[in-house]
């Protein structure tokens, strides 16, 4: 893999991460953390959809006139969304129940609009690909990081597995139900942007 | 009638759109620097809202829904659609959102200038299009989904207006580096979810 292609992929991990930097597909990110099982689905799900959107995308860029573009951009998400939807359906029906409305949502999930239209519209296939699944990396990293704190302090499992006895179940952990709610989701991400930027200090926004 | 008040209550506060779903976080959270634009933005939200959900119940009930065309002949009557509701409902948002744009731009040239980009901002909004996902997972009736629309899209712009005038009275505040801008909207937010529970269980 060349140095330009690797950076492709590996960019946008922490350096131009789509959640923290670019303020991109937040939505889903808050509500499938509260647990790590439904957060992996969401993540593998997002990925597949970005990286064949982008991959779509990029190889009729030169046959999609300007004017339309949204239109037709958003009928080639909706469809892979679609087949995403029935795959899950089919497959972990337990789990596509659980994410209910928020499978659907991908379609408006703004890192693959933002990624269709600032990457592949301009690249061609092989690099949005890259691009596709670098995004979907870093969307999953956080995603992931918020979700296994969450599934852990609030609930003490990780994957659905006891790690911290509950006080409850006769252990000793006093489960904390305020990142179990949906403040918490917002407390955790706030509190992931304040670390990546302490550590890559080039992020942090201008005063104003 | 107070099964639609209970309804609207219901949309606007317990349910919130923004901060008990997370939906339209990204204009949520980047359009919120300033009242003004969070006004537009709200007033776009709550309008296009309240055509969209409508629209979609009747596209869901008349068309796509399992044996939903049988008015149109008893041969349709098998025809299960539902997988397409996904392409029907994102292009019905689209497509009303442009017709509200150029109607607006024809009609109400001053609106138009005030809403500017945000209107076609607004087809991927995922509150817009979360409104009618969810108006189809609970079933609601036509009536039942114009209250929904109308409430949901004023619970949503409540939250970003309200959000909007923290910001700008935060402007003066020392916060630390990292966590000045995006950082600190984010636990503002939180904060804001942690108000808005308060509501939780009122029902008329």
């Amino acid at each position: 893999m060349t140095a330009a292609s690797s950076k492709t992929l590996l960019d946008p991990l922490f350096e131009s991460n789509p959640i923290a930097l670019q303020v991109l597909g937040i939505c889903s990110a808050l509500a499938v953390t509260t647990k790590l099982e439904t957060a992996l689905v969401m993540c593998l799900a997002v990925i597949s959809v970005l990286a064949l959107s982008n991959v779509s995308i990029s190889l009729l860029r030169n046959f999609i006139p300007g004017n339309v573009r949204i239109i037709v951009q958003l009928t080639i998400i909706a469809s892979l969304v679609i087949m995403t939807d029935q795959v899950l359906k089919a497959y972990i029906y337990e789990i596509s129940k659980q994410l209910s409305v928020f499978v659907g949502l991908i379609i408006t999930n703004c890192i693959i609009m933002g990624r269709a239209e600032a990457y592949a519209m301009q690249n061609g296939p092989l690099d949005s690909l890259l691009d596709g699944l670098g995004n979907g990396l870093g969307y999953s990293a956080i995603l992931m990081a918020t979700a296994f704190l969450r599934e852990l302090l609030a609930q003490g499992t990780v994957f659905g597995a006891v790690v911290l006895p509950k006080v409850h179940d006769g252990g000793w952990y006093n489960p904390n139900g305020l990142l179990g709610i949906s403040a918490g989701a917002f407390f955790i991400i706030g509190l992931f942007i304040w670390a990546l930027r302490s550590w890559k200090t080039d992020q942090v926004e201008p005063e104003g | 009638m107070e099964q639609y008040l209970n309804l609207a209550i219901k949309a606007i506060f317990v349910e919130n759109l923004a901060l008990a779903f997370f939906l339209g976080m990204c204009s949520f959270l980047a359009c919120s620097k300033r009242v003004n634009t969070a006004l537009g933005l709200g007033a776009a939200v709550i309008f296009v809202q309240t055509v969209t959900v409508p629209i979609n119940n009747l596209i869901y009930n008349r068309l796509l829904s399992d044996g939903a065309m049988a008015w149109i002949s008893p041969g349709l009557a098998d025809y299960d659609l539902s997988f397409l509701g996904f392409l029907c409902y994102i292009g019905t948002i689209a497509a009303m959102v442009q017709i509200v744009e150029m109607t607006l731009d024809r009609y109400a040239p001053a609106l138009y200038a005030a809403l500017g980009v945000f209107l076609p901002l607004i087809a991927v909004n995922c509150a817009i299009l979360g409104g009618s996902l969810l108006m189809v997972e609970r079933t609601y009736t036509f009536g039942e989904s114009v209250v929904f629309g109308f409430g949901s899209g004023i619970g949503w712009a409540l939250a970003i207006i309200a959000l909007a005038s923290i910001r700008e009275r935060l402007q003066y505040s020392n916060i630390p580096l990292g966590l000045r801008g995006l950082g600190m909207t984010f636990v503002l937010s939180g904060l804001m979810a942690i108000g808005f529970m308060a509501f939780g269980g009122i029902q008329l």
